[in-house]
This record gives C-alpha cells, structure tokens and sequence, in this order.
C-alpha cells in the first residue's frame, strides 16, 4: 500500500506539474473569500472543473453522487501536492468543505443526488448565510425569519431578513441558511438550517466592497423569499446543532471534506525568500540583523504553533486544560499572519508603499493586499478580540463581562 | 540550511505521564507559597527531606544510564521533573545535577563516570562553574586557567554563577588548559574556603562565586581537549532544556497566582476577571505558556530520539548532522521562547494585580524574580535567536 500511495503521488506530482494553469495577467485572489471579479472566478472555476474531471477532487466521496470512491489518504496526498506545487486554490469552498460534508452525512438520497456533483465541478457554487448584518459574531442572535406556508405549489418557506459577508454571493447557486422558524424563541433555540436556492424570488445581492478597494462579499436580502421546504436539514428547531456540525467540518476535525487547496497560503518561508530577494541599506535584506531576528521571531512563533498541533493529540501534556490549544488556534494563527504579513510590506523598502496594479509594486502588491485581506481572519468568525474572551472565560475560567 | 524543513513529532510515554502527574502532585504538596517564604532564609534554600525523597523516588538517577545505577530514561525525560519544580518554585540542586551528569556522560572517561555517576543517581549534588565575572555565555571564553606540573593541574582565577556550590560534592570548573578548554572535577573538600555566596534576584536559589587560585587537582580529575568541547556542549545544551522547562512550569504558575486573584478581587462592582483588559492579558500569556510547552516537549523528543543511541558520542553522517542541527534549532526555540514568554508573564503579572502587585507579599514577584533569572541564564532570546538565524537562515554577508 505504501509504494501504491508512493507510485500515486508521482503520478499526481505529474499531473499537477503539466496542468498548472497558465499565469493570469491579474493577480489573483488567495481563497474564495476574496474572489472579487468575473476574471478571478472564471478562472478558477474553470481549475476547480478541470482537477474534478481529472479525478483529483472528491476522491474519497462517493461515486455514486460524483465521488472518486477513493481512499482518503489519495486526496490528502493530491491535497499536499497542490500546497507543495503551490497551485491556485478550488474556489467552491462553502460547498466543498461544509454544505458537501454535511449533505452526505444527514442528506437525502434525493439531496445527494441533485446537489453533490455540480459542487464538485463548480458549476453549482455554493455560499453561506449565517452571519447578520447587526449581529456580527453572534450567529445565535440570528433574525432572519423562516416561515412555514403550505398551498397548492407545496410547502415552502417565506424568508425575511438580511446575511452579510456572503462570499461568492454574486455567483452563488446555493446557499447553505440560518435562519429563525420559532419567532419566540431566543438565542440558539429555535433556529433551522435550509439548502436554499439563490435565484428564488425575493432573494437579491449587494456586492460589498472591501478596505482593498475589491469586491468579494455580499450582502444578501430575503424579501419575502419563497424557497422549498425540502431544503430543510435536521427537523425545525435544530438548526443551531446542525450549524456547529458544519462549523466541525470547517475546522478539519471531523474529515469528509471534499480536499484540495481551500487558499493560497502565504508563510514564513514565503516571507524569508522575500527577505532574500530584498534590498535594505545596500545589502540583502536578509544579511540585516534586526530583519534576521523578526523571521527568527516568526518561525519560531509558527513552529510553536505547529508543535501545539502535536502536543494537542497527547492527553498526558493537556490534562490541565483541554481546550486550551483548540480553543486559542484561531486567535494564536490569525494574529500572526496579519503580523506576518505587515512585516512583509515592510521589508520592500520605499516600494511598501506601492498598491495592486502599479507596474513597480513587489509581486504585483500581493504582500499589500495580504496583509489587508488578514484582517478578513482575525475579524472573520468572530474577531481576536472575541477569541480573547472565549480563552479567557472558557480556557481559563474568568468570568464574563 | 535555507528553509530548513523543521520536525514537528511530539512522543511522550506513559512512563513519562505517570512521572510527570508524581513530580506535578510532590511540587504542588511540598511547596505551597508559605513553604517557598519560610527557605528564603535558610541556609541552603532548600529542604533535605525534599532531595531525599526526590532521590528515593529515582529522579536523579532518570538520565543516569543503567550501567551507573540510573533509569537511563535520558535527559529529555527530565523535562516532566523541572517544569513541576518550576511552577511550584520549588528549588533543589536537580537542575545543577543534572548538568553535571550530562558534562560527564558526554565528556569524562570511563573512570570518572563510574566514580561519580552513581552517586550522582543516588542523591549526591553536583553542579557546574562555568561563568566568570563578565557574567558572558560564551563557555570557551575562559579566563580562568589550569597550569599542569607533572601529573597535577594548578588551577587560578575565579569563576561566578555557581548554583548550589556549598552543598555540591561534585563541581565542574571549566579553565584554560594550554589554550583550549578543558574541566576540573572538583569536591567538596578541594573548594571548602573558596566560595562566597552571591546575592541574586531569585531568592529561592543559592548562587556562589569560587576562587581557585592555588587550587591544586590531580591529572585524573580533569577532562580535556575534544572531551571537554564535547561536555560543555552537553552542560549547554541542558541548560537549556531544563531552564525552558523550568520557564514553561513557572509562565503556569504565575498565570495561576493572577486567575486566583482576577477570579476574587472586586473593583467597581465586579471581579476584576471580567474586564477585558485583564482578561485579554491573560489570554496572550495562555497562548504563548502552550507555545513554550510545546517546543520544550518537542525538544525533549528529540534529545529523546538522540540519546537514544550511545551517549555522547556524535555521530558524523550527514543523517545524524542533520538530526543535531534539529535538536539545536529546537532547544535554542525553547529557551529563547520560554525566557521571554515568563518574563512578559510575570511583568504582567505584577501589574494585573495592582497595587497588591506592588507589595512582596504578592506571590506575582517570586516568579518575575525567577523569570529574571532564567531568562539570561546559558543565554537570553536575543542571544539565542541570533544562533537561530544561522541555523535557520544561513549565515549572513559580512
């Protein structure tokens, strides 16, 4: 098995080195949340299509709704090869990585059928509908309301209320909804999950444009939206369960994801040849001391991190308080990488200053418009601020505020 | 060495687990504040019934290989003693034994390790002089020398920084012997008269200058040329290990101490614990004790996957190069990130707890004290990520 997986890398290795899609001549986005113009999404839409009919995504879904029926352990290793090789990202990631997962594990046979194939060739993209527009963080002060009618065309729900970060809400097939059915419930009690389609009535988009000067989020409006009631998963009243579910998908821990590479990821390593190529006071940028001591910094922050993900599978080294490295993850990871990021810009001399799209910025102003988009995560599903709380009041037992 | 392709296994053994949860459950009983105040005043700053029940348990003897009386467990295994010993200030000469064991595993002859490693296992105290009074890490930068007679070594300067030198019947002196390092094994009996008890600002240790001037040693106790480069890397080395631990164990314990007081002091109406300017404090000092204790484990490991084999003796294929450029960037990460991440704990600390913070009653200061200790201690973070830059970066252009 082991010089199959080996033999099957190779193979892979292979196939990624002579498909690469050509560089575009716009920079592109580093994951689904930043996909901002119709050149970005086509172009990536079409890697997702061309990976999927080669066989290199969904590998260990079933075939029968459009999987590879392929051991997990070969998308892993297309997986890492695609980070290895440092290719484009597949842009489908709410369905990918959460809605697929979650269809194939409490769907219908019909749902499965009718949804899982277009998720992985990206003809049906998918988006996600849970946070609000006056709600920030707080998925569970969700307002959107759901109501069940019954009449001649079948049973439906009306929706009414607004979603707010939508990505990929301007190409969105589906969107994966929180949304209330028990106006007098509060809190995480009486909410429903739907499958929804976006081009019911009712439903329109409004592009968002971001700190970048780029568009790549939406705010969704549900105007009296009818949407079929057969889109409901779990029963009324679950969906906050059925939420968290997802959110465990999201986060890797529970697997069934669909693979590939969910975004471009920027490193220390990308930064140290960064450092190379730059030019500080008449040397290498890399020869600078203090330059030399912020990357050691950085490597040593990330390797800290990535040694946390060891200890965290050793009960003996995280009896005193379990959830301390999952519970810290996003606060510990995103900070960095906005740090990261920031240092980056600074290591270009005068041309920091330069912006995307002038002919003289370093990398096209990649490490520019990275460092603003990591604003995207330490914000994003409940800000570091927000993280610092949960350690505190969670972790470490304070109490709230 | 450029984007060096760094390892990230953790092993710990159930053997390690059970050794840990005893030393954590000892530390915590033996050493309340109370206790931690009442040796500030004694003479040896710590507890003989403490060290002798540490030797019972075998503690001394888990680097120690069995051949000597010990566990042969190895110096990373040590880890799960230190950090207990550091959240609980609970201070013995483990930490100075251990780096004697380690000088002598890697450098001395097979006369010396039997003479002095099982007694090392078994409860005897050894500690190292390796510092001199420009208080410098760099352990070749030696001022005090050795002039051989015949088959005896007349030794002269002075060395600095020793810990636990009163109680110690084995001391390691390094000295300048014909222009390269080299040790003297030193006892009890050789140094009595020559130290002088310096004043530090961890009260819980007890820390010594020695003058050998005149000081005469047989050719038999000292170690010299390459063994002595290799024991001094060795003593180095767990210096580092074991003061990172020491760190890791004590960023918990004062993050301990302040929760306590967050969790009961009121101000305005409510504990303190709720407003997010302590809150978030915390939180920072939470994340990076779980970044420090996971490159002192993953350190350990590797010491772990290198002792593995003959102690000692370094290997020169290009696997085992490799395997000590890893162990060196990870012990150099623990130390630099542990040094810091206490001393930034502990500040906090002090000011999360207000004008009680101030007074010295408030436990906060023993472990700034302490942190102000290790950190410089075999090199702070600044030193140590200097080293890291050559072995991460490659060297830079003059």
């Amino acid at each position: 098995m082991t010089t199959d997986l080996d033999d099957f890398r190779q193979q892979v290795a292979s196939w990624l080195r002579d498909n690469r899609p050509p560089a575009p001549d716009f920079l592109l986005p580093e994951s689904f949340m930043e996909v901002g113009t119709d050149a970005q999404f086509r172009y990536l839409q079409a890697w997702q299509k061309k990976l999927y009919t080669a066989g290199y995504l969904g590998m260990a879904w079933p075939e029968a709704y459009g999987g590879g029926g392929r051991p997990q352990a070969c998308q892993d290793i297309v997986n890492a090869e695609m980070a290895q090789q440092k290719l484009p990202f597949v842009p489908n990631t709410i369905g990918l990585n959460w809605a697929g997962p979650l269809i194939l594990a409490i769907g219908t046979e019909a749902q499965k059928q009718r949804y899982i194939r277009g998720m992985l060739s990206c003809d049906d993209v998918w988006c996600q509908g849970f946070s609000e527009p006056d709600n920030g963080s707080d998925l569970a002060a969700c307002a959107t309301r759901a109501v069940r009618v019954s009449d001649s065309s079948g049973d439906h729900y009306i929706l009414n209320g607004a979603k707010i970060w939508t990505s990929l809400g301007s190409y969105a097939k589906y969107m994966i909804l929180l949304a209330r059915t028990d106006p007098a419930s509060k809190r995480h009690q009486g909410l429903s999950f739907f499958l929804i389609p976006m081009d019911a009535p009712g439903i329109t988009t409004q592009p968002i444009r971001k700190l970048t000067g780029e568009y790549g989020f939406t705010q969704t409006y549900f105007d009296n939206a009818r949407v079929p009631a057969d889109g409901l998963m779990g029963r009324e009243g679950e969906g906050w369960a059925v939420a968290m579910k997802t959110l465990t998908f999201e986060r890797g821990a529970a697997g069934g994801q669909a693979g590939g590479l969910a975004r471009m990821h920027l490193g220390v390593d990308d930064v140290v040849e960064l450092a190379r190529r730059s030019k500080r006071d008449g040397r290498p940028a890399i020869d600078d001391p203090q330059v030399r001591d912020q990357l050691v910094r950085f490597l040593t922050e990330a390797q800290g991190d990535r040694l946390c993900q060891s200890r965290a599978r050793i009960p003996a080294l995280t009896s005193e308080r379990p959830d301390a490295i999952p519970l810290s993850l996003k606060l510990r990871w995103t900070e960095h990488s906005r740090r990261l990021m920031q240092f980056a810009v600074s290591l270009q001399g005068a041309n920091a200053g330069r912006w995307v799209g002038d002919a003289g910025a370093v990398d096209g102003g990649l490490w520019q418009r990275s460092y603003f988009n990591a604003f995207a995560a330490t914000i994003g599903g409940g800000p570091s601020q927000i993280q610092a709380n949960i350690v505190g009041e969670r972790v470490l037992g304070l109490p709230k505020d | 060495m450029a984007n060096h392709t760094l390892t990230t296994t953790i092993r710990f053994s159930d053997e390690q687990a059970m050794l840990l949860e005893a030393a954590s459950a000892f530390c915590r009983d033996q050493s309340p504040s109370s206790a931690v105040r009442a040796r500030f005043g004694s003479e040896t700053g710590f507890d003989a019934a403490h060290w002798q029940a540490m030797v019972d348990m075998g503690w001394l003897g888990i680097a120690v290989p069995e051949a000597h009386g010990g566990s042969g467990l190895g110096l990373g295994a040590c880890v799960v003693v230190a950090e207990p010993l550091g959240r609980h200030l609970l201070h013995t000469p483990f930490v100075p034994t251990q780096l004697a064991i380690q000088g002598l595993l890697a450098g001395a002859s097979a006369a010396q390790q039997a003479g002095w490693l099982p007694r090392l296992a078994t409860g005897a105290v050894g500690t190292v002089a390796l510092f001199e009074a420009d208080g410098d890490w760099d352990l070749h930068a030696i001022t005090a020398s050795a002039q051989m007679t015949g088959a005896t070594a007349t030794l002269s300067g002075s060395k600095t920084l020793v810990p636990d030198a009163a109680v110690a019947d084995l001391l390691l002196a390094s000295v300048q012997l014909n222009g390269a390092p080299a040790l003297a094994l030193l006892t009890q009996a050789d140094i009595a008269g020559r130290l002088q008890r310096e004043t530090v600002i961890d009260e819980t240790r007890r820390s010594f200058s020695l003058r050998l001037d005149g000081l005469q040693v047989p050719a038999a106790s000292l170690i010299t040329g390459a063994a002595a480069t290799q024991a001094l890397a060795a003593i180095r080395q767990a210096a580092w290990l074991l003061a990172a631990a020491e760190a890791a164990g004590g960023i918990a314990g004062v993050l301990a101490v302040t929760l306590d007081y967050l969790n009961t002091r009121s101000a305005f109406g409510r504990k303190i614990g709720s407003y997010q300017a302590l809150k978030h404090g915390c939180a920072d000092i939470l994340c990076q004790l779980e970044r420090v204790r996971s490159h002192v484990y993953h350190a350990a490991t590797l010491l772990a996957d290198r002792t593995s084999g003959t102690s000692g003796t370094s290997g020169t294929s290009a696997a085992s190069v490799a395997a000590e450029a890893d162990a060196e960037i990870a012990l150099r990460m623990a130390k630099a990130e542990a040094g810091d991440a206490f001393v930034q704990a502990g500040d906090r600390a002090v000011q999360f707890h207000g004008g009680f913070g101030f007074t010295w009653d408030c436990d906060a200061q023993l472990h700034l004290r302490r942190a102000l200790w290790l950190q410089p201690w075999f090199g702070d973070a600044g030193h140590h990520r200097r080293a890291l830059a050559g072995l991460l970066l490659g060297a830079a252009a003059a």
